[in-house]
Protein backbone atom coordinates (compact mmCIF):
# COMPACT_ATOMS: atom_id res chain seq x y z
CA UNK A 1 0.00 0.00 0.00
CA UNK A 2 1.33 3.20 0.99
CA UNK A 3 4.56 1.84 1.98
CA UNK A 4 5.65 2.06 -2.34
CA UNK A 5 5.01 5.84 -2.21
CA UNK A 6 7.85 8.05 -2.29
CA UNK A 7 7.89 11.79 -1.86
CA UNK A 8 10.03 14.50 -3.02
CA UNK A 9 9.72 18.02 -2.33
CA UNK A 10 11.51 19.21 -6.45
CA UNK A 11 8.38 16.96 -7.66
CA UNK A 12 6.28 18.56 -5.79
CA UNK A 13 7.32 22.47 -6.08
CA UNK A 14 6.69 20.83 -9.85
CA UNK A 15 3.54 20.23 -9.54
CA UNK A 16 2.43 22.33 -7.35
CA UNK A 17 3.68 25.28 -9.96
CA UNK A 18 2.03 23.34 -12.53
CA UNK A 19 -1.45 23.57 -10.52
CA UNK A 20 -0.96 27.62 -9.99
CA UNK A 21 0.20 28.22 -13.79
CA UNK A 22 -2.97 26.63 -15.11
CA UNK A 23 -4.83 27.75 -12.59
CA UNK A 24 -4.00 31.51 -13.67
CA UNK A 25 -4.07 30.22 -17.36
CA UNK A 26 -7.34 29.22 -17.04
CA UNK A 27 -8.66 32.72 -16.64
CA UNK A 28 -6.53 33.97 -18.66
CA UNK A 29 -8.11 37.02 -19.64
CA UNK A 30 -9.16 37.90 -15.97
CA UNK A 31 -5.80 37.72 -15.37
CA UNK A 32 -4.81 40.15 -17.96
CA UNK A 33 -7.07 42.44 -16.90
CA UNK A 34 -5.31 42.82 -13.62
CA UNK A 35 -2.04 43.29 -15.48
CA UNK A 36 -3.79 46.15 -17.24
CA UNK A 37 -5.01 47.78 -14.04
CA UNK A 38 -1.45 47.15 -12.72
CA UNK A 39 -0.49 49.68 -15.31
CA UNK A 40 -2.72 52.58 -14.09
CA UNK A 41 -0.47 53.18 -11.14
CA UNK A 42 3.00 52.99 -13.14
CA UNK A 43 1.93 55.25 -15.65
CA UNK A 44 0.20 57.73 -13.30
CA UNK A 45 3.69 57.97 -11.52
CA UNK A 46 5.59 58.02 -14.62
CA UNK A 47 4.06 60.85 -16.09
CA UNK A 48 3.95 63.24 -12.82
CA UNK A 49 7.83 62.59 -12.00
CA UNK A 50 8.70 62.86 -15.78
CA UNK A 51 6.82 66.18 -15.93
CA UNK A 52 8.99 67.15 -12.81
CA UNK A 53 12.08 65.60 -14.77
CA UNK A 54 11.76 68.53 -17.43
CA UNK A 55 11.09 71.06 -15.20
CA UNK A 56 13.67 70.65 -13.79
CA UNK A 57 16.13 70.62 -16.98
CA UNK A 58 15.81 66.80 -17.54
CA UNK A 59 16.73 65.00 -14.32
CA UNK A 60 14.91 64.31 -11.37
CA UNK A 61 16.78 62.24 -8.22
CA UNK A 62 19.50 60.97 -10.68
CA UNK A 63 16.73 60.02 -13.11
CA UNK A 64 16.02 61.29 -16.55
CA UNK A 65 13.22 60.51 -18.31
CA UNK A 66 14.31 57.65 -20.21
CA UNK A 67 15.52 56.13 -17.06
CA UNK A 68 12.34 56.99 -15.08
CA UNK A 69 10.45 55.29 -18.08
CA UNK A 70 12.61 52.51 -17.55
CA UNK A 71 11.93 51.89 -14.06
CA UNK A 72 8.18 52.25 -14.04
CA UNK A 73 8.33 49.81 -17.03
CA UNK A 74 10.43 47.18 -14.99
CA UNK A 75 7.79 48.36 -11.88
CA UNK A 76 5.18 46.62 -13.63
CA UNK A 77 7.19 42.95 -13.92
CA UNK A 78 8.05 43.53 -10.34
CA UNK A 79 4.83 44.47 -9.00
CA UNK A 80 3.24 41.15 -10.45
CA UNK A 81 6.20 38.92 -8.67
CA UNK A 82 5.42 40.66 -5.48
CA UNK A 83 1.80 39.23 -5.25
CA UNK A 84 1.73 36.62 -2.98
CA UNK A 85 -1.05 35.30 -0.41
CA UNK A 86 -2.17 38.18 1.68
CA UNK A 87 -3.78 38.07 5.42
CA UNK A 88 -6.88 38.76 3.87
CA UNK A 89 -6.50 35.38 1.89
CA UNK A 90 -5.01 33.66 4.96
CA UNK A 91 -8.80 35.26 7.31
CA UNK A 92 -11.09 33.56 4.24
CA UNK A 93 -9.23 30.46 4.71
CA UNK A 94 -9.42 30.03 8.65
CA UNK A 95 -13.17 31.31 8.48
CA UNK A 96 -13.93 28.77 5.70
CA UNK A 97 -12.47 25.88 7.19
CA UNK A 98 -10.17 25.35 4.10
CA UNK A 99 -6.87 25.09 6.87
CA UNK A 100 -8.78 21.92 7.51
CA UNK A 101 -7.30 20.09 3.92
CA UNK A 102 -4.38 21.36 3.91
CA UNK A 103 -3.44 20.04 7.89
CA UNK A 104 -3.93 16.80 6.63
CA UNK A 105 -1.78 16.49 4.30
CA UNK A 106 1.79 15.80 4.41
CA UNK A 107 3.46 18.67 2.69
CA UNK A 108 3.15 21.96 4.59
CA UNK A 109 1.29 24.36 3.07
CA UNK A 110 4.25 26.71 2.85
CA UNK A 111 5.14 24.86 0.43
CA UNK A 112 1.80 24.47 -1.37
CA UNK A 113 1.01 28.37 -1.74
CA UNK A 114 4.58 29.59 -2.91
CA UNK A 115 4.70 27.06 -5.44
CA UNK A 116 1.20 27.75 -6.52
CA UNK A 117 2.96 31.29 -6.78
CA UNK A 118 5.70 30.30 -8.46
CA UNK A 119 3.57 28.71 -11.14
CA UNK A 120 1.28 31.49 -11.40
CA UNK A 121 4.46 33.99 -11.97
CA UNK A 122 5.00 32.29 -14.82
CA UNK A 123 1.79 32.57 -16.25
CA UNK A 124 1.63 36.20 -15.32
CA UNK A 125 4.81 36.29 -17.23
CA UNK A 126 3.44 35.69 -20.40
CA UNK A 127 0.45 37.61 -20.31
CA UNK A 128 2.89 40.62 -18.95
CA UNK A 129 5.13 40.53 -22.27
CA UNK A 130 2.54 42.16 -24.65
CA UNK A 131 2.18 44.76 -22.31
CA UNK A 132 5.83 45.80 -21.96
CA UNK A 133 6.03 45.91 -25.57
CA UNK A 134 3.32 48.65 -25.74
CA UNK A 135 4.54 50.38 -22.36
CA UNK A 136 8.63 50.30 -24.43
CA UNK A 137 6.94 51.05 -27.45
CA UNK A 138 4.77 54.45 -25.92
CA UNK A 139 7.66 55.10 -22.91
CA UNK A 140 10.88 54.82 -25.00
CA UNK A 141 12.90 53.49 -22.06
CA UNK A 142 16.83 53.34 -21.41
CA UNK A 143 18.18 50.37 -20.25
CA UNK A 144 21.56 49.78 -20.36
CA UNK A 145 21.98 45.62 -21.26
CA UNK A 146 24.18 43.95 -19.60
CA UNK A 147 24.40 39.75 -19.02
CA UNK A 148 25.06 40.41 -15.56
CA UNK A 149 22.60 42.13 -14.89
CA UNK A 150 19.80 40.12 -16.44
CA UNK A 151 21.29 37.56 -14.34
CA UNK A 152 21.40 39.15 -11.09
CA UNK A 153 17.57 40.44 -11.82
CA UNK A 154 16.65 36.59 -12.21
CA UNK A 155 17.69 36.33 -8.63
CA UNK A 156 16.89 39.14 -7.28
CA UNK A 157 12.88 39.10 -8.41
CA UNK A 158 12.85 36.40 -7.32
CA UNK A 159 14.53 36.66 -3.88
CA UNK A 160 11.67 39.69 -3.77
CA UNK A 161 9.05 37.12 -4.35
CA UNK A 162 9.95 34.57 -1.55
CA UNK A 163 11.01 37.53 0.46
CA UNK A 164 7.27 39.70 0.10
CA UNK A 165 5.84 36.17 -0.01
CA UNK A 166 7.12 35.81 3.82
CA UNK A 167 6.25 38.98 5.07
CA UNK A 168 2.51 38.25 4.29
CA UNK A 169 2.40 34.80 5.33
CA UNK A 170 4.02 35.64 8.62
CA UNK A 171 1.38 38.71 8.74
CA UNK A 172 -1.79 36.07 7.75
CA UNK A 173 -0.81 34.58 11.15
CA UNK A 174 -2.27 37.09 12.82
CA UNK A 175 -5.32 35.78 11.93
CA UNK A 176 -5.11 32.93 13.90
CA UNK A 177 -5.20 35.08 17.06
CA UNK A 178 -8.00 37.85 15.77
CA UNK A 179 -10.56 37.93 12.30
CA UNK A 180 -9.17 41.73 11.69
CA UNK A 181 -6.03 40.57 10.06
CA UNK A 182 -6.80 42.32 7.15
CA UNK A 183 -7.04 45.62 8.90
CA UNK A 184 -3.26 45.60 10.07
CA UNK A 185 -2.27 44.58 6.46
CA UNK A 186 -3.91 48.11 5.50
CA UNK A 187 -1.31 49.41 7.59
CA UNK A 188 1.74 47.98 6.50
CA UNK A 189 0.67 48.09 3.04
CA UNK A 190 0.61 52.03 3.20
CA UNK A 191 4.31 51.57 4.59
CA UNK A 192 5.60 49.28 1.92
CA UNK A 193 3.88 51.89 -0.52
CA UNK A 194 6.62 54.24 0.61
CA UNK A 195 9.38 52.60 2.20
CA UNK A 196 9.73 49.84 -1.01
CA UNK A 197 10.31 52.60 -3.86
CA UNK A 198 6.91 51.19 -5.21
CA UNK A 199 5.07 54.74 -5.10
CA UNK A 200 8.58 56.98 -6.16
CA UNK A 201 12.08 55.49 -6.63
CA UNK A 202 13.69 55.68 -3.32
CA UNK A 203 16.27 58.27 -3.83
CA UNK A 204 13.22 61.07 -5.00
CA UNK A 205 12.31 60.54 -0.76
CA UNK A 206 14.42 62.60 2.11
CA UNK A 207 17.27 61.23 3.05
CA UNK A 208 15.96 59.91 6.06
CA UNK A 209 13.08 57.63 4.73
CA UNK A 210 15.33 56.19 2.43
CA UNK A 211 17.85 55.16 5.33
CA UNK A 212 15.08 53.70 6.84
CA UNK A 213 14.03 52.10 3.77
CA UNK A 214 17.61 49.86 3.92
CA UNK A 215 16.28 48.55 7.45
CA UNK A 216 13.07 47.66 6.31
CA UNK A 217 12.32 44.18 3.87
CA UNK A 218 10.38 45.95 1.21
CA UNK A 219 13.07 47.86 -0.62
CA UNK A 220 14.57 44.51 -1.59
CA UNK A 221 11.78 43.00 -3.09
CA UNK A 222 10.60 46.32 -5.04
CA UNK A 223 12.74 49.11 -5.98
CA UNK A 224 16.32 46.50 -5.50
CA UNK A 225 15.11 44.00 -8.63
CA UNK A 226 14.16 47.29 -10.75
CA UNK A 227 17.56 48.97 -9.99
CA UNK A 228 19.47 45.72 -10.65
CA UNK A 229 17.90 45.66 -14.28
CA UNK A 230 18.32 48.54 -15.53
CA UNK A 231 21.60 49.12 -14.31
CA UNK A 232 21.95 51.49 -11.62
CA UNK A 233 23.77 49.41 -9.39
CA UNK A 234 27.61 48.37 -9.63
CA UNK A 235 28.30 44.69 -8.24
CA UNK A 236 29.12 45.15 -5.12
CA UNK A 237 25.53 46.76 -4.57
CA UNK A 238 24.19 43.80 -6.38
CA UNK A 239 25.87 41.37 -4.52
CA UNK A 240 25.03 43.37 -1.20
CA UNK A 241 21.13 43.37 -2.49
CA UNK A 242 21.21 39.72 -2.77
CA UNK A 243 22.82 39.36 0.78
CA UNK A 244 20.29 41.77 2.22
CA UNK A 245 17.40 39.54 0.49
CA UNK A 246 19.10 36.18 1.77
CA UNK A 247 18.75 37.39 5.69
CA UNK A 248 15.38 38.64 5.36
CA UNK A 249 14.27 35.44 3.67
CA UNK A 250 16.08 33.87 6.67
CA UNK A 251 15.27 35.62 9.41
CA UNK A 252 11.39 36.18 7.97
CA UNK A 253 12.02 32.31 7.37
CA UNK A 254 12.96 31.27 11.01
CA UNK A 255 10.16 34.08 12.49
CA UNK A 256 7.66 32.27 10.60
CA UNK A 257 8.67 28.80 11.81
CA UNK A 258 8.13 29.64 15.27
CA UNK A 259 4.88 31.85 15.28
CA UNK A 260 3.52 29.01 13.05
CA UNK A 261 4.16 26.57 16.05
CA UNK A 262 1.77 28.60 18.20
CA UNK A 263 -0.51 29.21 15.60
CA UNK A 264 -1.33 26.07 15.10
CA UNK A 265 -1.50 24.92 18.50
CA UNK A 266 -3.98 27.64 19.14
CA UNK A 267 -5.89 26.46 15.83
CA UNK A 268 -6.36 23.20 17.33
CA UNK A 269 -7.18 24.51 20.52
CA UNK A 270 -10.20 26.46 18.97
CA UNK A 271 -10.77 24.90 15.61
CA UNK A 272 -12.70 25.66 12.87
CA UNK B 1 -0.49 -5.89 14.94
CA UNK B 2 -2.17 -3.18 17.07
CA UNK B 3 -6.04 -1.93 16.11
CA UNK B 4 -5.28 0.77 14.23
CA UNK B 5 -7.94 3.47 15.55
CA UNK B 6 -7.74 3.82 19.59
CA UNK B 7 -9.44 6.67 21.04
CA UNK B 8 -9.13 6.65 24.99
CA UNK B 9 -10.94 9.39 27.05
CA UNK B 10 -11.10 11.61 24.33
CA UNK B 11 -12.25 15.22 25.86
CA UNK B 12 -12.60 18.17 23.52
CA UNK B 13 -13.51 21.40 25.56
CA UNK B 14 -13.68 24.59 23.56
CA UNK B 15 -13.40 28.41 25.03
CA UNK B 16 -16.18 30.18 23.70
CA UNK B 17 -17.27 33.88 23.91
CA UNK B 18 -20.47 34.59 24.83
CA UNK B 19 -22.60 38.26 25.25
CA UNK B 20 -26.09 39.34 25.55
CA UNK B 21 -27.91 40.84 22.44
CA UNK B 22 -28.12 44.90 22.86
CA UNK B 23 -25.84 48.06 22.51
CA UNK B 24 -25.43 47.93 26.17
CA UNK B 25 -24.16 44.44 26.05
CA UNK B 26 -21.72 45.29 23.07
CA UNK B 27 -20.10 48.29 24.74
CA UNK B 28 -19.82 46.26 28.02
CA UNK B 29 -18.32 43.35 26.10
CA UNK B 30 -15.59 46.11 24.84
CA UNK B 31 -13.97 46.01 28.62
CA UNK B 32 -14.65 42.62 30.08
CA UNK B 33 -15.37 39.62 27.70
CA UNK B 34 -17.26 36.65 28.53
CA UNK B 35 -16.44 32.94 27.82
CA UNK B 36 -17.98 29.35 28.62
CA UNK B 37 -16.73 26.31 28.37
CA UNK B 38 -18.21 23.92 26.17
CA UNK B 39 -17.87 20.35 26.14
CA UNK B 40 -17.98 18.72 22.29
CA UNK B 41 -16.35 15.26 23.53
CA UNK B 42 -16.39 13.89 27.03
CA UNK B 43 -14.22 11.05 27.74
CA UNK B 44 -14.71 9.14 24.37
CA UNK B 45 -13.29 5.95 23.57
CA UNK B 46 -13.46 3.42 21.23
CA UNK B 47 -11.19 1.11 19.03
CA UNK B 48 -11.41 0.36 15.54
CA UNK B 49 -9.74 -3.63 14.15
CA UNK B 50 -7.61 -3.19 10.71
CA UNK B 51 -10.38 -4.02 8.04
CA UNK B 52 -13.37 -2.71 9.41
CA UNK B 53 -16.07 -0.16 8.66
CA UNK B 54 -17.58 1.53 11.69
CA UNK B 55 -20.61 4.06 11.40
CA UNK B 56 -19.99 6.86 13.67
CA UNK B 57 -23.51 8.26 14.43
CA UNK B 58 -25.11 11.10 15.93
CA UNK B 59 -27.62 14.14 15.58
CA UNK B 60 -25.99 17.70 14.69
CA UNK B 61 -23.93 19.02 17.37
CA UNK B 62 -22.79 15.41 19.24
CA UNK B 63 -19.40 15.48 18.62
CA UNK B 64 -18.84 13.56 15.52
CA UNK B 65 -16.57 15.84 13.61
CA UNK B 66 -14.97 16.99 16.40
CA UNK B 67 -13.62 13.32 17.20
CA UNK B 68 -13.03 12.80 13.65
CA UNK B 69 -10.85 16.17 13.57
CA UNK B 70 -8.39 14.87 17.02
CA UNK B 71 -8.53 11.51 14.99
CA UNK B 72 -7.15 13.29 11.81
CA UNK B 73 -4.74 15.21 13.71
CA UNK B 74 -6.87 19.12 13.04
CA UNK B 75 -7.68 19.35 16.89
CA UNK B 76 -5.36 18.77 20.16
CA UNK B 77 -7.69 17.29 22.88
CA UNK B 78 -8.47 18.84 26.18
CA UNK B 79 -7.73 15.31 27.55
CA UNK B 80 -6.97 11.78 26.82
CA UNK B 81 -5.52 10.15 24.34
CA UNK B 82 -5.66 8.77 20.56
CA UNK B 83 -3.32 6.53 18.48
CA UNK B 84 -4.06 6.37 14.64
CA UNK B 85 -1.84 3.74 12.78
CA UNK B 86 0.17 3.98 16.12
CA UNK B 87 0.44 7.63 16.01
CA UNK B 88 -0.77 10.54 18.62
CA UNK B 89 -2.13 12.10 15.60
CA UNK B 90 -2.08 15.90 16.59
CA UNK B 91 1.29 15.70 16.20
CA UNK B 92 0.76 15.07 12.61
CA UNK B 93 4.01 12.78 11.63
CA UNK B 94 4.39 12.70 7.95
CA UNK B 95 4.00 9.35 7.78
CA UNK B 96 0.94 9.27 9.41
CA UNK B 97 -0.72 11.51 7.08
CA UNK B 98 0.72 9.73 4.09
CA UNK B 99 -1.30 6.45 5.39
CA UNK B 100 -4.67 8.11 6.28
CA UNK B 101 -7.18 10.07 4.43
CA UNK B 102 -9.57 12.67 5.37
CA UNK B 103 -12.98 13.07 3.42
CA UNK B 104 -15.99 15.59 4.46
CA UNK B 105 -18.33 16.20 2.32
CA UNK B 106 -19.37 19.54 3.01
CA UNK B 107 -15.94 21.01 2.29
CA UNK B 108 -14.25 20.87 -1.59
CA UNK B 109 -10.67 19.84 -1.56
CA UNK B 110 -10.33 19.60 -5.42
CA UNK B 111 -8.94 22.59 -6.93
CA UNK B 112 -12.12 24.48 -8.32
CA UNK B 113 -11.17 26.30 -11.28
CA UNK B 114 -9.51 22.96 -13.01
CA UNK B 115 -10.47 19.76 -14.12
CA UNK B 116 -10.59 17.40 -11.37
CA UNK B 117 -7.44 14.86 -12.98
CA UNK B 118 -5.15 18.17 -12.62
CA UNK B 119 -6.02 17.60 -8.54
CA UNK B 120 -5.01 13.70 -8.79
CA UNK B 121 -1.54 14.82 -10.42
CA UNK B 122 -1.26 17.41 -7.48
CA UNK B 123 -2.27 14.39 -4.93
CA UNK B 124 0.11 12.35 -6.81
CA UNK B 125 2.98 14.28 -6.14
CA UNK B 126 1.54 15.17 -2.37
CA UNK B 127 1.88 11.63 -1.62
CA UNK B 128 4.79 10.52 -3.86
CA UNK B 129 2.38 8.06 -5.61
CA UNK B 130 5.01 6.62 -8.40
CA UNK B 131 3.57 6.88 -11.77
CA UNK B 132 2.47 3.24 -12.96
CA UNK B 133 0.70 2.79 -9.45
CA UNK B 134 -1.16 6.08 -10.08
CA UNK B 135 -2.41 5.13 -13.32
CA UNK B 136 -3.15 2.13 -12.67
CA UNK B 137 -5.35 3.55 -9.21
CA UNK B 138 -7.02 6.17 -11.33
CA UNK B 139 -7.68 4.29 -14.47
CA UNK B 140 -9.61 1.31 -11.84
CA UNK B 141 -11.66 4.43 -10.08
CA UNK B 142 -12.40 6.28 -12.69
CA UNK B 143 -13.97 2.99 -14.44
CA UNK B 144 -15.82 1.74 -11.50
CA UNK B 145 -17.44 5.30 -10.36
CA UNK B 146 -18.30 5.80 -14.43
CA UNK B 147 -16.24 9.61 -14.17
CA UNK B 148 -13.96 8.95 -17.26
CA UNK B 149 -15.88 11.62 -19.31
CA UNK B 150 -16.02 13.83 -16.49
CA UNK B 151 -12.02 13.71 -15.91
CA UNK B 152 -11.24 17.11 -18.26
CA UNK B 153 -14.22 19.15 -17.05
CA UNK B 154 -13.29 21.62 -14.39
CA UNK B 155 -14.71 20.61 -10.58
CA UNK B 156 -17.19 24.29 -10.64
CA UNK B 157 -18.55 22.68 -13.56
CA UNK B 158 -19.45 18.73 -11.82
CA UNK B 159 -22.56 18.39 -10.04
CA UNK B 160 -22.44 17.54 -6.46
CA UNK B 161 -22.80 14.19 -6.58
CA UNK B 162 -19.96 13.97 -9.56
CA UNK B 163 -17.76 16.04 -7.60
CA UNK B 164 -18.30 13.87 -4.57
CA UNK B 165 -17.00 10.68 -6.86
CA UNK B 166 -13.53 13.11 -7.89
CA UNK B 167 -12.93 13.52 -3.90
CA UNK B 168 -13.84 10.23 -2.96
CA UNK B 169 -11.27 9.52 -6.01
CA UNK B 170 -8.45 12.25 -4.72
CA UNK B 171 -8.56 10.72 -0.95
CA UNK B 172 -8.09 6.87 -2.02
CA UNK B 173 -5.14 7.46 -5.10
CA UNK B 174 -2.60 7.29 -2.06
CA UNK B 175 -3.45 4.31 -0.82
CA UNK B 176 -5.02 4.85 3.03
CA UNK B 177 -4.78 2.22 5.61
CA UNK B 178 -7.14 4.48 7.04
CA UNK B 179 -10.52 6.67 5.62
CA UNK B 180 -12.40 9.08 7.82
CA UNK B 181 -15.48 9.95 5.89
CA UNK B 182 -17.50 12.36 7.43
CA UNK B 183 -21.03 13.03 5.83
CA UNK B 184 -19.79 11.69 2.06
CA UNK B 185 -23.28 11.39 0.90
CA UNK B 186 -24.58 14.71 2.16
CA UNK B 187 -27.21 16.15 -0.15
CA UNK B 188 -26.35 13.12 -2.90
CA UNK B 189 -29.35 11.31 -4.83
CA UNK B 190 -30.36 7.89 -3.88
CA UNK B 191 -28.73 6.31 -7.45
CA UNK B 192 -25.03 8.35 -6.38
CA UNK B 193 -25.04 7.21 -3.00
CA UNK B 194 -25.21 3.64 -4.47
CA UNK B 195 -22.13 4.53 -6.32
CA UNK B 196 -20.46 5.73 -3.67
CA UNK B 197 -21.44 3.52 -0.94
CA UNK B 198 -20.38 0.28 -3.31
CA UNK B 199 -16.74 2.14 -3.62
CA UNK B 200 -16.45 2.22 -0.44
CA UNK B 201 -17.17 -1.29 0.20
CA UNK B 202 -14.96 -2.33 -2.52
CA UNK B 203 -12.10 -0.65 -0.95
CA UNK B 204 -12.83 -1.94 2.41
CA UNK B 205 -12.92 -5.70 1.16
CA UNK B 206 -10.00 -5.37 -1.68
CA UNK B 207 -7.47 -3.27 -0.10
CA UNK B 208 -8.57 -4.39 3.80
CA UNK B 209 -9.18 -0.03 4.30
CA UNK B 210 -10.48 0.91 7.62
CA UNK B 211 -12.75 3.32 7.29
CA UNK B 212 -14.62 5.45 10.08
CA UNK B 213 -17.85 6.86 8.62
CA UNK B 214 -20.18 9.32 9.96
CA UNK B 215 -23.49 10.02 7.95
CA UNK B 216 -27.02 10.89 8.58
CA UNK B 217 -28.31 8.41 5.82
CA UNK B 218 -28.86 5.19 7.80
CA UNK B 219 -28.76 3.74 4.11
CA UNK B 220 -25.27 4.36 4.19
CA UNK B 221 -24.76 3.03 7.68
CA UNK B 222 -26.75 -0.26 6.95
CA UNK B 223 -24.83 -0.67 3.74
CA UNK B 224 -21.13 -0.14 4.92
CA UNK B 225 -21.33 -1.20 8.81
CA UNK B 226 -21.87 -3.95 10.86
CA UNK B 227 -20.78 -2.11 13.87
CA UNK B 228 -21.64 1.51 14.72
CA UNK B 229 -20.37 3.82 17.77
CA UNK B 230 -23.12 6.31 18.43
CA UNK B 231 -22.72 9.57 20.65
CA UNK B 232 -24.87 12.31 21.75
CA UNK B 233 -24.30 15.53 23.53
CA UNK B 234 -20.79 14.69 23.35
CA UNK B 235 -20.76 11.09 24.85
CA UNK B 236 -20.19 8.05 23.94
CA UNK B 237 -24.23 6.54 24.28
CA UNK B 238 -23.12 2.67 22.31
CA UNK B 239 -20.70 0.84 20.38
CA UNK B 240 -21.98 -2.55 19.37
CA UNK B 241 -23.40 -4.46 16.45
CA UNK B 242 -25.46 -2.23 14.13
CA UNK B 243 -28.31 -5.50 14.71
CA UNK B 244 -27.63 -4.51 18.29
CA UNK B 245 -29.16 -1.10 18.13
CA UNK B 246 -32.76 -1.66 17.99
CA UNK B 247 -32.22 -4.38 21.01
CA UNK B 248 -30.79 -1.53 23.27
CA UNK B 249 -32.69 1.31 22.76
CA UNK B 250 -36.36 0.29 21.78
CA UNK B 251 -38.22 -2.03 23.74
CA UNK B 252 -40.57 -3.02 21.03
CA UNK B 253 -40.61 -4.88 17.90
CA UNK B 254 -43.28 -4.83 15.08
CA UNK B 255 -45.45 -7.63 14.08
CA UNK B 256 -47.33 -7.37 10.43
CA UNK B 257 -49.84 -10.13 10.17
CA UNK B 258 -51.76 -11.38 7.34
CA UNK B 259 -55.29 -13.55 7.99
CA UNK B 260 -59.05 -13.38 6.37
CA UNK B 261 -60.38 -13.55 9.63
CA UNK B 262 -58.69 -11.26 12.12
CA UNK B 263 -59.78 -10.97 15.38
CA UNK B 264 -61.81 -7.41 16.07
CA UNK B 265 -60.17 -5.84 18.93
CA UNK B 266 -55.84 -6.37 18.75
CA UNK B 267 -55.78 -3.34 21.70
CA UNK B 268 -55.21 -6.19 24.16
CA UNK B 269 -51.99 -7.42 22.33
CA UNK B 270 -50.16 -4.69 21.48
CA UNK B 271 -50.75 -1.08 19.87
CA UNK B 272 -52.33 -0.74 16.60
CA UNK B 273 -50.43 0.87 14.02
CA UNK B 274 -52.47 0.00 10.79
CA UNK B 275 -54.98 -2.18 10.13
CA UNK B 276 -57.31 -3.20 7.79
CA UNK B 277 -59.75 -6.39 7.34
CA UNK B 278 -57.47 -8.57 6.16
CA UNK B 279 -53.94 -7.26 7.50
CA UNK B 280 -52.97 -5.53 10.79
CA UNK B 281 -49.73 -4.21 11.79
CA UNK B 282 -48.85 -4.05 15.50
CA UNK B 283 -46.17 -2.44 18.31
CA UNK B 284 -45.41 -5.25 20.85
CA UNK B 285 -43.10 -5.10 23.91
CA UNK B 286 -40.06 -7.12 23.57
CA UNK B 287 -40.97 -9.60 26.26
CA UNK B 288 -44.15 -10.47 24.86
CA UNK B 289 -43.31 -10.93 21.11
CA UNK B 290 -43.92 -15.00 21.15
CA UNK B 291 -46.67 -14.50 23.20
CA UNK B 292 -48.90 -12.19 20.53
CA UNK B 293 -47.21 -14.17 18.03
CA UNK B 294 -48.78 -17.60 19.31
CA UNK B 295 -51.73 -15.73 20.11
CA UNK B 296 -52.66 -14.62 16.86
CA UNK B 297 -51.70 -17.97 15.18
CA UNK B 298 -54.31 -19.37 16.82
CA UNK B 299 -57.02 -16.69 16.73
CA UNK B 300 -57.07 -16.33 13.13
CA UNK B 301 -56.01 -18.44 9.80
CA UNK B 302 -52.66 -16.95 9.32
CA UNK B 303 -51.81 -16.41 5.86
CA UNK B 304 -48.58 -14.49 6.64
CA UNK B 305 -46.90 -13.28 9.75
CA UNK B 306 -43.64 -11.08 10.13
CA UNK B 307 -41.55 -9.96 13.48
CA UNK B 308 -39.46 -6.80 12.50
CA UNK B 309 -37.32 -4.50 14.63
CA UNK B 310 -38.43 -1.20 13.84
CA UNK B 311 -36.78 1.18 11.37
CA UNK B 312 -33.26 1.93 11.99
CA UNK B 313 -34.18 5.62 11.55
CA UNK B 314 -36.84 5.43 14.44
CA UNK B 315 -34.26 4.18 16.76
CA UNK B 316 -31.98 6.26 16.12
CA UNK B 317 -34.22 9.09 16.44
CA UNK B 318 -35.45 7.23 19.52
CA UNK B 319 -31.95 7.50 20.85
CA UNK B 320 -30.93 11.16 20.56
CA UNK B 321 -33.97 12.55 21.57
CA UNK B 322 -33.79 10.67 24.57
CA UNK B 323 -37.27 8.65 24.15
Amino acid sequence: MTTENRFSLVRYYAAGARTGFQRDLQYRMATFMVLVGFLIEPVVYLSVWSAVARAQGGMVGGFDEGQLAAYYVVWTLVRVYNTAFDPKAWEWRIRQGRINTFLSQPVHMFHRDFSFFMGSKIAWTILWIPIAVVLTLVFRPSIEWHVVNVAAFAIAIWGGYAVRFLVLYVMGMINFWTTRGAAMFGIVSALELIFSGRLVPLQLLPDWAESISTWLPFRWTFQFPIEVLIGRLDTTQIAAGIGYQAAWAAGLGLLFTVVWRRAIRRYEAVGN
Amino acid sequence: MDDPVIAEGLTKTFKVPVRQAGLRESVKSLFRRQFRYVEAVKEVGFRIPAGEIVGFLGPNGAGKTTTIKMLTGLLHPTSGDARVLGYQPWKRDKDLLRRIALVMGQRNNLQWDLPAADSFLLNKAIYGVPDGVFRERLDDYVDRLEVGALLDKPVRNLSLGERMKMEIIAAMLHGPEVVFLDEPTIGLDVTMQRRLRQFVLDQNKEEGVTVLLTSHYMADVSALAERVIVINQGSLLYDGALTGLSNRFSSHKTIRVEASDLPADLDGLGRVVDRNSAQATLEVERDRVSEVASKLLSAATVTDLSIEDPPLEEVIDRVFSGR
